[in-house]
């Protein structure tokens, strides 16, 4: 059977098994309406660290140990970790898992990294590379602050358009057989620039790479909206989810009824003065390694089209005056497989 | 009445900068800088020293102040020691509030920890 | 996409909300001449209480007005405060001991020197560069005008 389905879209016909599931996430993101799903809330930026990055790297490591633990399997057991997260040459995540021994591939792809490292396990386990890898992904208000915008106390003033970046880290144990839920379809997106190069817009720069990403996959599929329980993008924030629905009515697929954006949904957006929502590797991934999963495990949620994006600016780009890149790739979950 | 003069000054001149900020996305160091060589093109043509004058801390405060202050020491630094008045002159006029601001925030940075927001 | 980038552009505005300028200005203009009446309060102590000329003055109540803001900032209130006030704490002197101050303990754990003392100037330094060459540039006219 041909595991390609159009240009962009990859079908893993026996369905990637997610055996287990851990998020860690921020005090901010537990004081938000989703807390009761993490694996655990930190009480403050540091976790007993004395620099963020340390804390950062902690919680990724920490992520992927609850989720290893809760699978009632041994670290060892693990081929692959596929990892990635904000911080310049990916320090989180290299300094985070350096002591588990377990090979490592490093990844890139901004805050779209969560259902890029998703992707490349399911690929490697349904080629028979692998039978059991691991997909993680993190990121730090405090470490992603002080690389991609001012020091913590800088007296700035956020536009309405600016989005809060999420601490957090979610992590997600894949096997080849299970039980469910299973990882159907990866379509992997192209780098889309719109040429926003306002940094403090994100969410606009990215929806074009969404809305792409995810005709594309509904063509390669046949698939509609519809057809979903749920479709979620990772941080396009208030003003993104909007431009998103927008740009795929204009290509026909209708996407008012289904439709969240994690951005959107971690945070109490007014109460908590959180301008555009939340953003960062972390955002989408804590939302579906916590929220979203025990949905699943609740049965409230039989299939799901999980889209992470990802702006791939950086400070020097920014400075430069560039537009911003941006890219997104989508995940199929089912509870049943296909 | 001085205080009244200070407050309305200081805020309108404040106020424009956030006009600047809303209205054209120029940054908040732009704007620093702008306001700097504004404030030295205005003291060197003798323009912002009835503003002083008028509003006292409410001139002097905002950051044109300190380019007033520059603008003034030059030209001072000029008529006291000449041509290198043109270098010293600026700078040992400001030599307060530069050296204040390098040893305070030496000293805040020592004791202080940024807290996360 | 259907758009050109410019069309996209436009679109992306209006579609993004505006900040809300009015607001924005009126707590900018009252934060902003809270802090210069301060100052103005401290002007008024040195030259009356204290007794200092009135040169004397005209260095001191910076220093303070640095001093405050320096301590604000390592107390974290400044920034607090900045939130709402925007260009009303920007613009007085205090915000330029903010920009010092703020990157100086943010980066003091990558060293005293390569960290603290190097990134102390990332946002004011410019600041100075421009104000102190500007200053020696409207001096070079007034020099060459003088002996004309």
């Amino acid at each position: 059977m041909n595991k390609k389905l159009g240009k962009q879209t990859i079908r893993f016909a026996n369905g990637i098994n997610i055996l287990s599931y851990a998020s860690i996430a921020g005090q901010k993101e537990g004081e938000g309406p989703l807390a009761k799903y993490y694996d655990k809330v930190l009480e403050d930026a540091e976790w007993g660290e004395d620099t963020w990055e340390k804390t950062e790297s902690k919680m990724q490591k920490s992520a992927v140990s609850r989720a290893v633990e809760k699978a009632e399997i041994d670290i060892k057991d693990i081929e692959y970790l596929f990892a990635g997260d904000l911080l310049n040459q990916c320090i989180s995540s290299t300094f985070g898992l350096r002591d588990f021994g377990v090979p490592f591939l490093g990844v890139y792809g901004a805050c779209s990294t969560m259902a890029e490292t998703l992707g490349l396990a399911s690929s490697m386990i349904d080629g028979g590379f692998a039978n059991t890898a691991v997909a993680v992904t993190s990121s730090h208000f405090c470490t992603a602050e002080r690389q991609y915008r001012f020091p913590l106390e800088y007296g700035g003033q956020r536009p309405p358009t600016a989005q809060w970046t999420v601490t957090g880290s979610g992590s997600m144990v894949l096997t080849r057989q299970g039980n469910g839920p299973y990882i159907t379809h990866f379509t992997a997106g192209k780098i889309i620039d719109a040429g926003v190069a306002d940094a403090n817009n994100m969410g606009a720069a990215m929806a074009p790479a969404a809305a792409d990403t995810l005709a594309t996959h509904f063509r390669d599929t046949e698939k509609i909206p519809q057809d979903y329980d749920l479709i979620l993008t990772g941080d396009l924030g208030k003003v993104g989810k909007s431009i998103a629905i927008d740009l795929l009515a204009e290509e026909g697929f209708d996407m008012s009824e289904n439709y969240n954006d994690c951005g959107c949904m971690v945070f109490d957006i007014d109460k908590q003065d959180m301008h555009a929502g939340g953003s960062g590797c972390g955002c989408g991934a804590i939302t579906l390694c916590g929220y979203i999963m025990d949905m699943f495990r609740a049965e409230k949620i039989k299939n799901l089209l999980f889209v992470g994006t990802g702006a791939l600016l950086s400070p020097t780009s920014t400075m430069q005056g560039e537009s911003i890149p941006c890219v997104a790739h989508a995940i199929a979950i089912s509870a049943k497989g296909e | 009445m001085q205080y009244l003069n200070a407050f309305w000054v200081g805020g309108v001149i404040c106020a424009i900068a956030q006009v600047l900020i809303d209205k054209t996305k120029m940054t908040p160091a732009r704007i620093l800088v702008s306001f700097v060589v504004a404030g030295v093109i205005l003291g060197s043509l003798g323009l912002y020293e009835p503003i002083a004058d008028y509003a006292g801390a409410g001139a002097t405060v905002p950051i044109i102040g300190f380019g007033n202050t520059l603008a003034k020491g030059v030209m001072k630094g000029i008529a006291e020691k000449g041509f290198i008045g043109i270098f010293t002159g600026g700078a040992s006029a400001a030599a307060g509030g530069i050296a204040a601001s390098i040893f305070f925030g030496f000293v805040m940075a020592i004791i202080f920890k940024p807290k996360q927001k | 996409m259907k758009y050109s980038k410019q069309e996209y552009l436009d679109y992306v505005d209006k579609k993004s909300p505006d900040s809300p300028i009015w607001k924005n200005v009126l707590i900018a203009f009252l934060v902003g001449g809270a802090i210069c009446t301060i100052g103005q309060g401290f002007s008024e102590f040195y030259k009356n209480v204290v007794g200092l000329s009135e040169e004397n003055v005209k260095t001191a109540v910076p220093i303070t007005m640095v001093f405050l803001g320096a301590l604000f900032t390592g107390l974290d209130l400044y920034n607090k405060l900045a939130k709402h006030a925007g260009a009303g704490t920007l613009v007085p002197i205090t915000g330029f001991a903010n920009a010092i101050v703020s990157p100086a303990m943010e980066f003091k754990r990558e060293g005293w020197v390569l960290g603290l003392a190097a990134k102390m100037f990332t946002i004011a330094g410019p600041v100075l560069v421009y104000g102190i060459n500007s200053s020696i540039i409207v001096g070079l006219i007034y020099y060459l005008i003088q002996k004309l």
